[in-house]
């Protein structure tokens, strides 16, 4: 993201002082750039629309209305004189800003959810491989060939046909297909980490393989894994909606933004633009702030890739 | 470098089999196919007579057998709902995928190019700064919505280009036809064009920050200071010293960039109501047209490592440094 590196030197300079914390490090290095402090704001937004949605939301997301149904956004209505739907209904009559904001409930917990379980199965595998070496090391490197080999859409299309839609059959599917990224750099960074002193030094001391990896190595491989992490909620929350658009994500009894969409497919062509607009928008803007917000942690964590996009 | 294809080919062969195994398992995870294809009146009687004929009644290795021997004679069962071999299904609308995967893939790459180069050289300027906004935004638009969006504006509002419907050039090729697939060309690049933005841009988007990047990692080479220093033109530096080194990256992401593109084919070819792989697959889901679907899987499949094993061989060509073997 280059808006932030208008001025690289002058922030390396001050943030290569040893005596700053990180903690201060970041909110300066965050607060000289203004995107990811606007993709800050939109995310906290999204995420206070997610857990607040009960609270804050207008109508009831599953409430049909067949005679207020497509409703304009911003429609003034007859008898109360008042916006009753600021984004308009669908064609169902249903409120369409009520059911996007539950509609962030699904896509950001499925997006989150996704990444731990990719990222869970991933980097324990991948610090095993990269551990052990030898036969181990082969086996689960082969596997990752075999599934990059495969467009990961067609496996989640396959596995959710025949498991059938759901929140619970999506999470472990969009996991699945993230773990190899997780495992390929997990395994590269313990290869490194494994001939260091202080891993010696814990062996020397008679510390078991399974505590070496996860107290000596594993702190050592996290950073560059959450950059990857934080760019694969993004990717989750984009591949959740196409999947809830083909009618395989989320039934649809619970609102998502990929389902809203699917369902507005048949008004399109009538030139009723609302039902699919906003989903979209939604989606769009999410997933961009996870974007910005992850190219800033990238260029914080390692400064020498700022600026380079 | 004939050892080298050797030994990618076998390494294909696995890989096959592996996706092979895994659409095999998913299909009789779901239970008892015989179901998928007897209607809900049958009798037991016809059920058991259905499980035979086949051949659903052996044990599971033998029958993942029988399904390779299938697939290495071009049979892959039939479609539940026309009765039909799927694989010739398949086969059938692979030309109109293909046409609009590869129009996706010349445009994403054609444009991304030169804008990650103008970016890397403007590095810093406001220019540079917008494009990389522009191409974040675009790596973050959902393709389907993009579509509809297209569809909405360009075709509905503006009525300036067609938003559905296909016009053949590679089936008359295949015919042997080439008059007609010249004369339907311009029907259907004008096809192709909404489609190909839907599915191309968020490639587009990738490809330009993969190009400004890679551009960037060239130019602070010693050999490109080296160039400066003999007074080179900047023009020269870029075009002859740069810019051929900062294409490797680039034709590395092409292969796993088939595989991105055929997935967005899946969802827009839903959208623009194309007539290739990709509805087809989605027709079969809806339907639970199992066979149908492991059919498009396997065909996807087999495509993505041929993409990729050509891919290899090109990127060998471009870079001596590398050695197959």
């Amino acid at each position: 993201m280059t808006p932030i590196a208008a001025n690289p030197p002058i922030i390396a300079v001050s943030l290569s002082s040893p005596e700053i914390s990180t903690w201060k490090r970041a909110r300066r290095s965050l607060f000289k750039a203004k995107w990811p402090v606007l993709a800050l704001i939109i995310l906290s937004l999204v995420v206070f629309m997610a857990v607040f949605a009960a609270q804050i939301s207008p109508k009831d997301p599953n409430r049909q209305n067949l005679i207020d149904r497509l409703k304009q956004p911003m429609q003034i209505d007859a008898k109360t004189g008042k916006i009753e739907n600021f984004l308009g209904t669908d064609g169902l009559g249903r409120d369409l800003w009520t059911r996007i904001i539950y509609g962030a409930q699904v896509s950001l917990a499925v997006g989150v959810m996704a990444v731990v379980v990719g990222g869970l199965l991933g980097i324990t595998l991948g610090i095993i491989a990269g551990y052990q070496g030898g036969r181990v090391d082969d086996i689960i490197m082969r596997l990752a060939d075999i599934q990059l080999a495969f467009p990961f859409i067609l496996l989640a299309i396959m596995v959710l046909v025949v498991l059938g839609p759901g929140v619970w059959n999506l999470i472990p599917v969009l996991g699945v297909g993230q773990w190899v990224t997780y495992a390929r750099i997990a395994r590269g960074q313990t290869i490194s980490q494994r001939e260091k002193e202080y891993v010696e030094a814990a062996r020397s001391m008679g510390a078991r393989d399974i505590r070496i990896m996860l107290q000596a190595i594993l702190p050592n491989v996290l950073a560059p894994l959450i950059v990857i992490a934080s760019f694969n909620v993004a990717s989750a929350i984009l591949a959740e909606a196409s999947l809830s658009f083909l009618g395989l994500g989320v039934p649809p009894t619970v609102p998502t933004w990929g389902g809203i969409l699917n369902e507005s497919r048949d008004q399109i062509l009538a030139g009723k633009w609302w039902p699919a607009f906003f989903p979209g928008l939604a989606i769009m803007l999410t997933v961009l702030a996870i974007n910005i917000m992850g190219d800033w942690l990238r260029d914080f964590l390692d400064p020498r890739l700022r600026g380079r996009g | 470098m004939s050892r080298y294809i050797a030994r990618r080919l076998l390494q294909s062969i696995i890989v096959i089999i592996g996706v092979t195994l895994l659409s095999f398992l998913t299909l009789h995870l779901a239970g008892d196919p015989t179901y998928l294809y007897v209607s809900e009146r049958a009798s037991a009687k016809e059920i058991e007579e259905t499980r035979i004929k086949l051949g659903f009644d052996k044990p599971l290795p033998i029958q993942y057998i029988t399904f390779l021997g299938g697939l290495a004679r071009g049979d892959l069962g039939m479609s539940i709902r026309s009765r039909q071999p799927a694989l010739q299904m398949v086969m059938d609308r692979l030309p109109a995928t293909l046409e609009l995967t590869i129009f996706a893939m010349i445009i994403s790459t054609l444009i991304a190019i030169p804008i990650g180069i103008i970016s890397a050289t403007k590095r810093g300027t406001s220019l540079d700064g917008g494009i990389m906004l522009i191409a974040m935004v675009g790596q973050s638009i959902p393709g389907f919505w993009l579509g509809i969006m297209l569809i909405l504006s360009v075709g509905l509002q503006l009525r300036w280009l067609p938003i559905s419907g296909h016009v053949a050039v590679f089936d008359p090729i295949l015919e042997g036809n080439l008059n007609e697939a010249i004369a339907n060309i311009p029907g259907a690049l004008q096809h192709l064009i909404l489609p190909g933005i839907t599915i191309g841009l968020f490639s587009l988007a990738r490809n330009a920050r993969l190009v400004r990047s890679s551009m960037l990692e060239v130019l602070s080479q010693d050999y490109v200071t080296t160039a400066r220093s003999k007074g080179l033109s900047e023009r020269v530096i870029i075009l002859k010293h740069a810019f051929r080194n900062a294409l490797i990256p680039v034709v590395t992401m092409l292969g796993l960039e088939f595989g991105f593109l055929l997935s967005g084919v899946v969802v827009t070819e839903t959208v623009f109501s194309w007539p290739g792989v990709g509805r087809l697959v989605t027709n079969a889901i809806t339907q639970r047209d199992i066979p149908l679907v492991q059919a498009a899987v396997v065909v996807f499949a087999v495509m993505f490592i041929i993409i990729n094993l050509l891919v290899d061989l090109v990127y060998a060509q471009l870079d001596p440094r590398i050695r197959l073997g």
